[in-house]
């Protein structure tokens, strides 16, 4: 038998369905693989026993003929999503020990559809991060290496943990966030496939919330098929959650094989920064190429507040961070660190409880929305994002399907490489925050690698609901750039 | 729109005018809390009615509530104010462990509820009209408990995200009486709606209250001090009268007053400070991401108006109208809803509502209320039912029974109870209105009495004297009129 553990999503459910393998093998050779890669450090918590157990109720089912879309398929869930029973900490010390009494909506639609939970991903603290450096659990290490070359690289973050273990080959299939671009970035630098779909498409309860109004879960998968499949499970209106919308989940899948003859594709003057590393110039052009040989339109386009995204971004989601990660206080759950006062209390638990991305954040925030700079900031940043909504909106109006991008400004980075300043690590999202700030669907593709044969994506960015689209694009560059493995090494 | 003029405080130097604004805080009545499923019961367990998203578990989200939406559209409605179609949920952001999120939801800057008024009734007729500022939707805290271990304090989610309305008026009081009148007419419109219990021992309704001075006649505004959470009118008039003259006697010793926020201690009669405005917290407000704008329709709006129930002041104006009603006699009457829908209960039980209203007011009023103080009881408690009071009236209207027979029945039904129409029968306390039987009285008494007739002839007045005698010798049953005829054109006077 071939190792189960190569095969990709869609290829596991046929092996399923005909009954070629069991989910119980399937789930143990992950498993299995798992255990070979704790050197990654892309699992903060297995759940062997759980995930057998899931197997076998699944086996039965199936061999019931009750199976459902994703049944039998082990995957990996990031720390960020609460899980029943099963310690969830958005890898931060402050959730201590934390076992949620409950599923979130997410996770249970894809135990609803037959899916295996292998265990918990490693995450950025709160998601914030573009490195997985900042987790209370250490960094993630990505499987790629640059040629010839030992040294240890970032997987991307904030989830860092899903791409990584998606990449190596540790399960199927992860469910990722991004409030930022921590879906997209982290699976270019992998070579995996990341969708952040429309803001409201998924339902956010029960993820631990980072910024209310940009977080959005998505799948991280090998193929851009996988990752249709996964969207399908995951997504759908939650009335827990009054911002997810009431709107059809469409079959993703089927946009899979879709022409893209005709669409118009939007290439953004203002994403070609100065200084740009050729490489990225040039995957970029080829990416424009292969859908022009399918058959796609490509006009040049403007998206006149780009330059103020990044800005704007770092203003309105630490803002609200500081307010989501205020229940984080030693009275309920999680560390608590005594103190003779209810404010010692307080303090001592949050200085020990948060690492330092985290608690600059919550400065960073509290700071913005305080009397007196609020319009100065706060209120301006959201102008900001207004502004960069319009942009996309103009830019649709005039007939165009998706924006072609580079995923991220450069190939994945050393660990410890970009520590030193902040902001030099906040220019990674650089492609990738607006379109959050407009809640729009973005999917990140691996295309090509650069000259240390690293990983790189490009990123297609949709209109509002039009995650299809950007399937039947995605996979025109999958079919020209060919899947992206790790040499194995751990 | 202008202030009525209030009670002026004589200080050392002068005359002073006192301005007060009111927050009232009043818990909307619903099943379930603002932004969870939690029941809002009182005086369960401790940290027995707490959802997830009370206790502000990871990952949790608000849902709003509907009916409290509702609540709040009809008590905006109720104080003849603009509804606002668009409002904001904001997250007003401070630490206390009865905020286990770290912020309340509460609305800041697009309120559900804008402008409007509230017309105060004084002593002595005089009325004034309360202008309404705002009125918005927030979570109340939970409750902090002291005294259950004696090194820890422990934190009861209860009441920890029911659904508040803040409603905020105007600076327009100008003494403590007005501002007692303000919160027991906001108290009754609340009731009347059914959109808060108002109930102040329990903490449904409790009142911030602001207060300056300045001299009379001046026209800008003082530095105005907060006094936090009052829950009792009583204890709202005394907080004022010694704020005022605290702030006057600073004032007037060459002092400045410090804006900051108050208590009211009712066991000394004062009220000491609690927080300056220095200390003041920085609340880093901004909308809610967790929460879609509140959007409402015309017809959503139109809707909740066809359903408000009548409020006291339209009630008191058709008491007026169609009963014949004083005005102090109406408002007495519709001041609380209870004691309305018992006279209105009374009425229905009427043959004929024009005729006997007033009759009925007047006994709902002197004769039952009259009973129910001197017992210490109120309406709902009352011994004697609108039933059995309407059947009284009726009896007394149809002229069945006398006004004085009346109040023996009265007396019978409080104490025995049963249906006064059968007790009538069964005592034989029927008024005698054959004409035949009292004229036969009439004339043994003018037989037996030619030296009061010659009087009585004389000075008409006296025939007062024969009309007793009469009632006497009937046992009080016979009709008084039918008397006082049958003796005018037999004594021909």
């Amino acid at each position: 038998m071939t190792d189960l553990t190569s095969l990709t999503l869609a290829e596991a459910r046929e092996g399923l369905a005909n009954k070629s393998f069991t989910s119980l093998e399937l789930t143990d050779a992950h498993l299995g693989a798992i255990e070979a890669a704790r050197a990654l450090n892309a699992f903060v918590m297995e759940t062997p026993d759980q995930a057998r157990a899931m197997a076998r109720a699944v086996d039965a089912k199936i061999a019931r003929g009750e199976g459902g879309p994703l049944a039998g398929i082990p995957l990996g869930i990031k720390d960020l999503f609460a899980t029943k029973d099963v310690r969830t900490t958005a890898c931060s010390k402050i959730l201590g020990n934390f076992v949620p009494p409950y599923e979130s909506t997410i996770t249970s639609q894809l135990w609803r559809d037959g899916a295996v939970m292998l265990g918990k991903l490693n995450n950025d603290e709160f998601a914030m991060g573009s490195s997985n450096e900042t987790s209370c659990f250490g960094p993630v290490v990505n499987p790629w290496r640059r040629e010839g070359s030992n040294t240890t690289l970032v997987p991307g973050g904030s989830s860092g943990g899903s791409a990584s273990a998606v990449a190596a080959l540790l399960c199927m299939g992860a469910t990722a966030t991004d409030t930022g671009g921590s879906i997209r970035q982290p699976a270019a630098f992998t070579g995996t496939v990341g969708i952040k779909p429309t803001y409201g498409r998924c339902s956010r309860w029960g993820i631990v919330a980072f910024a209310s109004s940009l977080d959005q879960a998505g799948p991280i998968a090998r193929t851009v098929r996988d990752s249709a499949i996964l969207m399908r499970s995951m997504a759908g209106h939650d009335p827990k959650d009054t911002t997810s919308v009431d709107r059809a989940v469409p079959d993703y899948e089927a946009a899979i094989g879709k022409s893209v003859k005709g669409m118009k594709i939007g290439i953004p003057k203002e994403y070609r920064l100065d200084g740009m590393p050729a490489e990225i110039e040039r995957l970029w052009s080829e990416g424009a190429a292969w859908l022009k040989a399918a058959g796609a339109e490509l006009i040049d386009v403007s998206l006149p507040h780009t330059k103020y995204a990044l800005p704007a971004y770092y203003i309105v989601a630490p803002a609200e961070a500081s307010s989501n990660l205020a229940r984080y206080d030693g009275v309920r759950y999680g560390l608590r660190v005594p103190g003779r006062s209810i404010g010692e209390l307080y303090e001592n638990t949050r200085a020990e409880g948060f690492g330092p991305e985290v608690r600059r954040r919550v400065m960073i925030g509290t700071y913005v929305l305080s009397a007196g700079y609020y319009d100065a900031y706060y209120l301006r940043a959201q102008k900001v994002r207004t502004l960069i909504k319009r942009d996309f909106e103009d830019c649709f109006a005039k007939g165009v399907h998706a924006i072609l991008t580079p995923a991220t400004p450069s190939a994945a980075f050393g660990i410890g490489e970009k520590g030193a300043d902040p902001v030099e690590m906040y220019l990674n999202d650089i492609f990738t925050v607006t379109v959050n700030m407009a809640g729009l669907p973005g999917i990140a593709v691996p295309a090509g690698k650069d000259t240390q044969g690293l990983p790189l994506g490009l990123q297609l960015i949709g209109r509002p609901f039009d995650e299809e689209t950007l399937f039947s694009l995605g996979e025109v560059i999958e079919q020209a750039a060919g899947r992206f493995t790790p040499a194995r090494w751990w | 729109m202008s202030a009525a003029s209030g009670k002026l405080i004589k200080g050392a130097t002068g005359d002073w005018e006192t301005v007060i604004g009111l927050e009232v805080h009043a818990q909307v009545t619903s099943n379930s809390k603002l932004f969870s499923g939690a029941s809002t019961e009182f005086g369960g367990e401790p940290n027995s009615h707490v959802s997830l998203v009370d206790a502000a578990m990871p990952g949790m989200l608000p849902v709003i509530n509907e009916e409290c939406v509702r609540q709040a559209v009809r008590t905006g409605l109720g104080l003849n104010a603009q509804i606002n179609r668009r409002s904001v949920f904001d997250r007003k952001n401070y630490f206390y462990p009865d905020s286990p999120q770290g912020y309340q939801i509460s609305q800041y800057k697009s309120p559900i509820v804008g402008e409007g008024e509230v017309v105060l009734e004084l002593d002595g007729g005089r009325t004034a009209t309360v202008g309404i500022e705002r009125l918005h939707l927030e979570q109340d805290a939970g409750k902090l408990l002291h005294d259950r271990s004696p090194d820890q304090t422990c934190v009861d989610l209860n009441r920890c995200g029911v659904a508040l309305m803040e409603i905020v008026s105007k600076p327009d009081i100008r003494d403590a009486e007005q501002a007692q009148a303000y919160v027991t007419k906001l108290r009754s419109i609340l009731r009347y709606l059914g959109t808060c219990d108002g109930d102040m021992e329990k903490g449904s309704l409790r009142a911030d209250v602001n207060v300056s001075v300045r001299r009379a006649g001046a026209t800008e505004l003082g530095t105005r001090c907060e006094i936090k959470n009052m829950n009792s009118i009583s204890f709202i008039g005394d907080a004022i009268e010694y704020e005022a003259r605290r702030q006057i006697e600073i004032i007037e010793d060459g002092g400045s007053i410090d804006q900051e926020t108050r208590l009211y201690d009712p066991g000394k009669g004062e009220t000491r400070s609690m927080r300056s405005k220095e200390e003041a917290h920085d609340y880093r407000y901004f909308p809610d991401p967790d929460l879609l704008p509140l959007q409402f329709s015309e017809a959503y709006v139109a809707g909740i108006k066809a359903g408000l129930p009548e409020l006291p002041d339209q009630k008191k104006a058709r008491f007026i109208a169609d009963f014949g009603l004083s005005p102090y006699d109406a408002s007495v009457l519709v001041a609380e809803r209870e004691s309305a829908d018992f006279y209105e209960t009374v009425l229905t039980g009427l043959a004929d509502k024009s005729r006997d209203g007033k009759l009925a007011a007047n006994w709902v009023i002197n004769e039952l209320f009259g009973r129910l103080n001197k017992e210490g009881r109120d309406i709902t408690g009352s011994p004697v039912s609108a039933e059995q009071l309407s059947a009284i009236v009726g009896l007394i209207g149809e002229g069945t029974i006398s006004g004085k027979i009346a109040k023996d029945l009265f007396e019978i039904v409080w104490t025995e109870g049963g249906d006064p129409r059968a007790l009538v029968e069964s005592r034989g306390m029927k008024q005698v209105t054959d004409l035949g039987a009292i004229e036969k009285v009439v004339d043994e008494i003018i037989a037996a009495n030619p030296e009061k007739v010659a009087q009585a002839r004389a000075k008409p007045q006296l025939a007062g004297w024969f009309v007793g005698q009469v009632m006497k010798s009937s046992g009080g049953k016979a009709n008084p009129q039918a008397v006082n005829d049958l003796l005018k054109s037999k004594l021909g006077i």
